[in-house]
């Protein structure tokens, strides 16, 4: 366990096992994408209320559980940025950071076209585009954050001291407005979860999200073996490699 | 260890009566930021009314928000607050020191000032006990919550600009519930819940926010 | 469902081949971005090591 937690510490061997994962989780993504856009587009039933415009969640719910699962990670690689000062787990916040952020958005954009069929506008402080939206603004508040300070290591701390702060408080942000949103809730707001699900959109559902996870770590690993490069320029083991890489051309 | 707060404690109160300049700025801005509000639109009663919880709190916030920035950036100039870290006492207690230092010449001039606001938005006096109840449970979140940002941001360059994009949605949930407090008061509701809510989140807070500025401050000097 | 009906999405069709094609085209671009990046980053590395390498010989 030890020595499996410090070969994966090491920068060259972690640049060169992602570049040999990528491929996997690329194709995972692909089957398991492909599968839930066929069920999701062509076979899932319509909605006899919504009609064909819920077919939206298939996107949109993904996106909305990417962006709380990418929160969460972020914030147990700040932690183990913090406590054992580990070279990856700051080099995963950074790469992670705007891929959920992407999501967020995503999430955010979609909700709001499902919304336009469904409420008549695109836009309504409906409990869960609120809290979706507050949690944009964290993640771009720990985006700039990183960026802001020069130096890469002690911007990926103070990045990670952000993160944690933020996953304390989205359980309290997310509770207070939907306290917020029960209080003033009209009459016409419709909610937001379907009533029942169907199986025959559940599995591609399911799917979609196993999909966007798969993506996100492929995407997470490259993103990483670049920041690691971009870090690391001037180190040993990229020199030693690029030596080797053009002996061998 | 209770020395080494009160001392820290009595020297930034000191520093901020001497320096009495930026302690009035921010309270004038959170004045001028309620005086605004009937300007931008109709200086009707109903409808102030219907929006003062808010704007008293949003006001609370933006100044809060205007006064942290000072709150590490002197200690961080001259040094002191390398010494504060190397201090033999705990970090946390220290850090909790100047918060409360800091809370006594923001949040608490606030709260002193806040019925006369109200009052001039046509918030009705039964609300007045909710609204100073909800500020005097919820500015010491602002200032606790704000000052793991400010000390994450405290070497930075342009850290003003920075710190709404931290903070406010950090601080919502204060809002949510501080402004639905004096709405309910306002109306004649009772406003026991999101009070009791403010309390918890206080709790929260004092626990664990100076661990947190403690960690961002070693961050910041190394 | 023949293929008309299939892009008209019941009247639906704004909303979700823009929600469809806005997830794919994000999805694409984070993924090509940070792909030629690293291949500009490796270009430039290995020019530069070749040009040390040069001297040093």
């Amino acid at each position: 366990m030890k020595t499996w937690f410090h070969q994966w510490g090491s920068p060259p061997h972690f640049y060169e096992r992602a570049a040999r994962w990528t491929p996997w989780f690329s194709v995972l993504a692909l089957v398991t994408l492909a599968y839930g856009l066929i069920g999701g587009l062509v076979l899932a039933p319509m909605d006899y209320q919504q009609g064909q415009g819920y077919r939206i969640i298939f996107v949109h719910v993904p996106s909305a559980w990417m962006s709380m699962f990418i929160y969460t990670t972020l914030a147990i690689a700040g932690g183990i940025a913090l406590i054992w000062r580990m070279k990856l787990a700051e080099v995963y916040i950074a790469a992670a950071a705007p891929l959920g952020a992407s999501f967020t958005f995503l999430a955010l954009l979609t909700g709001s076209l499902w919304g336009k069929p469904m409420w008549g506008t695109y836009w309504v402080w409906d409990a869960r585009l609120t809290s979706e939206l507050i949690l944009l603004f964290l993640y771009l508040g720990v985006i700039a954050l990183y960026s802001a300070i020069e130096d890469k290591r002690s911007a990926a701390r103070a990045a990670s001291v952000l993160a944690l702060v933020g996953v304390v408080n989205i359980p309290i942000i997310h509770y207070s407005v939907e306290w917020w949103h029960t209080l003033h809730q009209g009459p016409t707001v419709t909610k937001f979860d379907k009533p029942s699900i169907d199986t025959a959109m559940l599995l591609p559902l399911l799917s979609m999200a196993l999909g966007f996870t798969f993506y996100f770590a492929a995407l997470a690993l490259v993103r990483m073996r670049l920041g690691l490069l971009q870090r690391e320029r001037y180190s040993r083991w990229v020199s030693d490699m690029l030596n080797q890489s053009q002996v061998k051309s | 260890m209770l020395n080494a707060f009160l001392t820290l404690l009595r020297r930034d109160l000191l520093l901020a009566i001497r320096h009495p300049g930026e302690v009035v700025d921010a309270w004038l801005f959170f004045l001028l930021i309620v005086v605004l509000f009937p300007l931008g639109t109709r200086p009707e009663a109903g409808l102030l009314t219907a929006l003062a919880p808010a704007i008293v709190w949003i006001a609370a916030l933006l100044s809060t928000l205007l006064s942290l920035d000072r709150i590490f950036k002197t200690d961080f100039q001259d040094g002191s607050l390398e010494q504060l870290l190397l201090n033999p006492y705990p970090t946390t207690v220290l850090v909790g020191a100047k918060v409360l230092a800091h809370w006594l010449s923001s949040g608490l001039l606030l709260i002193l000032a806040s019925p006369l606001l109200a009052m001039m938005l046509g918030l009705p006096a039964r609300a007045m006990p909710v609204l100073m109840l909800s500020l005097l449970l919820g500015t010491p979140v602002l200032s606790l919550v704000g000052s793991i940002a400010v000390a994450l941001t405290v070497g930075l360059r342009g850290a003003g600009l920075l710190l709404p994009l931290l903070l406010l949605p950090l601080y919502t949930p204060i809002l949510i519930f501080g402004a639905h407090a004096v709405q309910a008061a306002a109306l004649g509701m009772s406003a026991e819940g999101p009070l009791y809510l403010m309390a918890a989140i206080l709790a929260l807070a004092l626990t664990l926010a100076p661990l947190a500025i403690a960690a961002a401050l070693r961050i910041a000097v190394e | 469902m023949n293929w008309q009906e299939f892009w008209a999405m019941g009247g639906h069709a704004f909303y979700v081949w823009t929600s469809f094609g806005a997830v794919a085209a994000v999805m694409l671009a984070n993924w090509l971005l940070p792909v030629l990046q690293h291949r500009k980053l490796l270009d430039q590395l290995r020019r530069q090591s070749r040009r040390q390498g040069g001297q040093s010989r």
